[in-house]
């Protein structure tokens, strides 16, 4: 699914045209980027949790030729998913594993 | 930042009501999850990709007593970010 089913099947389930729900949806995503952005950290009870994670520089090396390279500071985004949701991704799985009937 | 200060922003920015824009943020996270449940990937451009992946069962080990024990097949979600996102975060920062 990409933003655009996402917006499609938000407009089907409410009674707002397409327009307004990807403006809204386009604002969710706008609204955890910006938050990340100041270094925020944002956590959706059941999906998961956003963290930014400040890397100080280091030599690193091409894994190929061997060269070192200095590699600058950077910040880098990691999502930790929330328990409900490794649950519920897991469970199908074992759902569909009894009915073979189809 | 949690859900009900983006819910405050959606209100504040987009003329629902309250209990409107509430309603919708919850339907939009309530989506993505019911989507990554049946092990559909989402794609959100500008932001990033959560994918499930399907792991196959390994051999681990308990670290305290090195006590070995099979970690089962399993079905688990990542969230690979966008190089948009990436930049954003980084921006200032890396031009120095």
């Amino acid at each position: 699914m990409n933003k655009s089913e996402l917006v499609e099947m938000i407009a089907e389930k409410t009674k707002i045209t397409k327009k307004r729900a990807e403006d809204v949806v386009n604002l969710i995503f706008d609204i955890m980027v910006d938050a990340m952005v100041k270094g925020d950290r944002i956590e959706i009870r059941g999906l998961g949790s956003f963290v930014v994670k400040e890397y100080g520089a280091y030599t690193g090396r091409n894994p190929r030729t061997g060269e070192s390279i200095q590699v600058s500071p950077k910040k880098l985004p990691f999502f930790k998913v929330g328990k409900e949701l490794r649950e519920r991704v897991d469970q199908v799985e074992h759902k569909e594993e009894k009915p073979p009937q189809t | 930042m949690t859900k009900a200060d983006i819910i405050e922003q959606i209100y504040e920015k987009v003329g629902f009501s309250k209990k409107e824009s509430a309603e919708i943020v919850e339907l939009v996270f309530d989506t993505m999850k019911e989507t990554l449940e049946k092990g559909e990937k989402i794609k959100i451009s500008g932001f990033g990709n959560f994918v499930v992946r399907q792991k196959r069962p390994r051999i681990g080990r308990n670290p305290q007593t090195g006590e070995e024990i099979e970690i089962s097949a399993r079905k688990v979600m990542t969230f690979r970010p966008s190089q948009v996102l990436k930049a954003a975060l980084n921006k200032g920062a890396s031009e120095a």
